[in-house]
């Protein structure tokens, strides 16, 4: 038998207490429907999808200000294509654009520069959302804005972090077990940060790779972990990871951006859960105005993002609210949960 | 948007790469890591944020070319 061959024997035998793990970042959930892997274990255990969609978590303050700014002359979005489908109270960027109001895609907030120094009577908003992985993107393109003299740039943020948000799940939702962490943010601030989670909340916390084996291997390194009562940090992703991440990403973001209490789209405030720009260059702001929430009538995100619920267990879920027409964040985004179990169902996956 | 994907550095110029990714030459910022020529660097949001070894780069090459292709069927 192959070490993979014992591995997927003994989590499909596995007859201990039920166990429920969350995977923190929307690249998992996708491997973990493409491989799969929810039919390759016991059913006492359950993968549930957390957080780690920042278009989902994102305020509808935000998309209500991107919208009204988009409609102002002279004035233009910059987006990623994930936030154009999101509504706020009323509209979403999609429909804005619709009704003549200036937004672009782009991939790279990088690609902000060329545009602002090509169209100087432009002002460039971006559109700024995202965990770890994407703030020093944000803070890269501040220091060549600074360095190049470039006015016609502001930024709009929602820039979130996930550690609080994983800690908040720790102490409101009670039946999560252990935690697969987010491969990428894991890249940017190291295994450590996962290390301190597990000491605090003494919960296994395991950082894998996005390959069927690797996904199992970290399932068994939590199984093992609860059968001896165990909460560790334990990496199997140290190939890509390194336990202090990626100093000058933490350096550039931590220059330009500082922590504040930011709202999360269907769950609340987390304390120090965002990141906003420092006083020093508030005047790049693009008037960050007081967060604000409202979730569709009907659309059950906020459980789905705390791990309350499975996508197939909304009622709008595949009928009314598909990637087509969403109702909700987590249907427009390719890493919300919704969307992602809608995509892998209907190629007739296992889901 | 936060998802990463994996390229191969073919040339640099200061703090920019060509990067090679899923057949397209991208001009990347490299001032995140130090790579070499040759180098396959996991990249996110036009930004190069890690030195990976190559079979680390394939893996996510290939779940990004699924994601890609499944949300163009839904798109
Ligand atoms: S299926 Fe649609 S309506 Fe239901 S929770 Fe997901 S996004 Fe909201």
């Amino acid at each position: 038998m192959t070490t993979l061959e014992k591995i997927m024997e003994q989590l499909k035998h596995y007859d201990g207490p039920p166990i429920q793990i969350m995977e923190v970042c929307g690249t998992h959930t996708s491997a973990i429907l493409k491989t799969g892997v929810k039919d390759l274990v016991s059913d006492r255990i359950k993968l549930i999808s957390g957080p780690g969609c920042p278009v989902c978590v994102t305020p509808a303050s935000f998309v209500d200000r991107l919208v009204s700014l988009s409609l102002q002359p002279n004035t233009c979005i910059l987006s990623f294509g994930d936030m154009m489908k999101v509504t706020g109270t009323e509209a979403s960027l999609t429909g804005a654009k619709a009704k003549g109001g200036h937004v672009s895609l782009i991939h790279s907030p990088l690609q902000a520069i060329k545009l602002a120094e090509e169209n100087p009577d432009i002002q460039y908003i971006i559109a700024a959302v995202g965990f770890e992985t994407t703030t020093p993107s944000y803070a890269l393109l501040i220091d060549s804005m600074v360095k190049n003299n470039i006015k016609n740039i502001k930024l709009l943020t929602s820039l979130k972090t996930i550690s609080p948000a994983i800690g908040f799940v720790c102490e409101n939702v009670n039946d999560i077990d252990a935690f697969l962490c987010p491969g990428h943010v894991s890249v940017i601030v190291g295994s450590k940060s996962f290390e301190h989670l597990a000491e605090l909340y003494h919960k296994p916390f395991v950082i894998a790779g996005f390959d069927g084996p690797q996904i199992l291997a970290a399932v068994l390194a939590i199984v093992y972990q609860i059968c001896d009562k165990k909460g560790e940090m334990k990496s199997l992703y140290k190939s890509v990871v390194s336990y202090d991440g990626n100093p000058a990403a933490q350096n550039i973001t931590q220059r330009y951006f500082t922590p504040y209490d930011a709202l999360w789209r269907g769950i609340g405030v987390i304390g120090g859960s965002g990141l906003r720009l420092r006083d020093e260059y508030a005047f790049l702001d693009a008037g960050t105005e007081e967060e604000y929430d409202r979730q569709a009538a009907g659309c059950s995100c906020s459980d789905i993002i705390l791990g309350k619920l499975s996508p197939e267990e909304c009622p709008l879920f595949g009928g009314v609210c598909t990637p087509l027409s969403p109702v909700g964040p987590c249907m427009v985004s390719a890493e919300g949960a919704c969307g992602i179990y809608y995509r892998f169902g209907k190629r007739g996956m296992t889901s | 948007m936060c998802i990463a994907t994996a390229g191969l550095v073919m040339s640099m110029d200061g703090d920019n790469a060509k990067v090679l990714v899923g057949g397209n030459i991208l001009t990347i910022n490299i001032s995140l890591v130090n790579p070499t020529v040759g180098d396959y660097v996991l990249l996110h949001a036009g930004c190069a944020i890690e030195i990976i070894k190559e079979d680390s780069a394939k893996e996510l090459m290939d779940i990004h070319k699924e994601l890609e292709g499944l949300m163009n069927d839904h798109a």
